[in-house]
């Protein structure tokens, strides 16, 4: 499929990359070349290698798969190693800024412990009920439990939803669309054995009832998984268990 | 436990919003006056019960979602924040309930 050899064909970008750290920064121009294939994680990465080295990013794998790279592009959150250049960009325009919500170490590249401390707040362990001497459970993939599992377990915790969620910028303790999908794949694996405590977890100030369904995570989601379902279902799950005794939040 | 008196209040004021939606274009449509509509209104207590519920529902709900706002938007926390929840809490009803006062018994 990428027999043909990258051209230069596509004009000169304008790239405006934001440049700084936690005490502040700000946005600095350079042009770079225009390829008929070419990535924005490629634009950066010219960037760093023929005008700027000390220009900080995160990346890896630059195939989709590790959620590292992503960045604000033209205002929006994205998996930059998969967003082309010729979807994104504006008339040759494109403007790269760290991801919100999380804290800036330099440049481009975000603090992510709050996001992944999150995960933990949100019980995103899995917690077994049996050990390596017991059988394998077999699990039927057409469950109930096993398709809304299935439907959120792809996330590659690339952190564009918690970027894109207005609850985490107006609530900085508010889990977040990642922990909280998370934590739905887990409340359907009846393999976990802490059901209970993770739908208690969720269902407390900074969880999944804090939600006001805007439905940015599911917009932006790289991979197109739904949080705001996942959630959804979150809030279903926690009021029943809340209502019919199963869990109780009086001790918080 | 806001989030659950939010969900249950919604769930109480969402069939009784729709029934004071139809009696409006109910009376509006058959023509009746203010005179036709307190003959019919006064001394029912099935009509004290319906508003009285949906001021109850109206005022729960409100004063939680004024409470999000407030805390989400304008940054209030600590007694500000209970200030705005409880003052709406209570001043919706006050004002709710008047109304249903002069409508079923005024």
């Amino acid at each position: 499929m990428i027999s043909q050899p990258l051209r230069n064909n596509a004009g000169q970008l304008k790239v405006s990359v934001w440049r700084g750290d936690e005490s502040g920064g700000r946005h600095v121009d350079y042009d770079v070349p225009g390829l008929e294939s070419q990535t924005v994680l490629d634009v950066v990465t010219w960037i760093q290698r023929h005008s700027d080295p000390s220009l900080s990013y995160r990346f890896a794998c630059r195939v989709g798969m590790c959620g590292s790279c992503a960045m604000t592009v033209n205002g929006v959150p994205r998996w930059t190693c998969r967003s082309h250049v010729r979807d994104v960009a504006r008339s040759n325009l494109l403007t790269i800024e760290p991801l919100r919500n999380l804290p800036v170490i330099k440049d481009l590249a975000c603090d992510m412990s709050a996001f992944f401390e999150k995960w933990d707040d949100a019980m995103g362990r899995f917690h077994p009920t049996a050990t390596r001497g017991d059988d394998v459970e077999p699990i039927r993939p057409g469950s109930i439990g096993r398709r809304e599992a299935d439907a959120g377990i792809e996330c590659i915790n690339c952190a564009v939803c918690y970027s894109a969620c207005d609850v985490v910028a107006y609530k900085q303790d508010y889990l977040g669309p990642a922990a909280l999908n998370r934590a739905w794949t887990l409340v359907n694996d009846v393999r976990d054995a802490a059901r209970g405590a993770r739908l208690r977890a969720v269902a407390s100030d900074a969880g999944c009832h804090s939600c006001h369904s805007h439905q940015s995570c599911t917009t932006w989601c790289p991979i197109e998984l739904n949080p705001t379902a996942s959630i959804a279902g979150l809030k279903r799950q926690s009021a029943l268990a809340i209502l019919t005794g199963k869990i109780s939040l009086d001790d918080e | 436990m806001l989030f659950l008196a939010q969900r249950i209040s919604a769930l109480i004021m969402a069939p009784l919003a729709l029934v004071h939606l139809v009696l409006i274009v109910y009376a509006v449509q058959g023509g009746l006056d203010a005179q036709e509509i307190l003959s019919r209104t006064r001394g029912s207590i099935a009509w004290a019960t319906l508003y009285g519920l949906f001021v109850i529902a109206v005022s729960v709900h409100a004063a939680i979602g004024l409470r999000a706002v407030g805390q989400e938007w304008l940054k209030l926390q600590g007694t500000l924040l209970n200030v705005l929840t409880w003052g709406s809490g209570l001043g919706l009803p006050l004002l709710g309930f008047r109304a249903v006062y002069a409508v079923v018994a005024g």
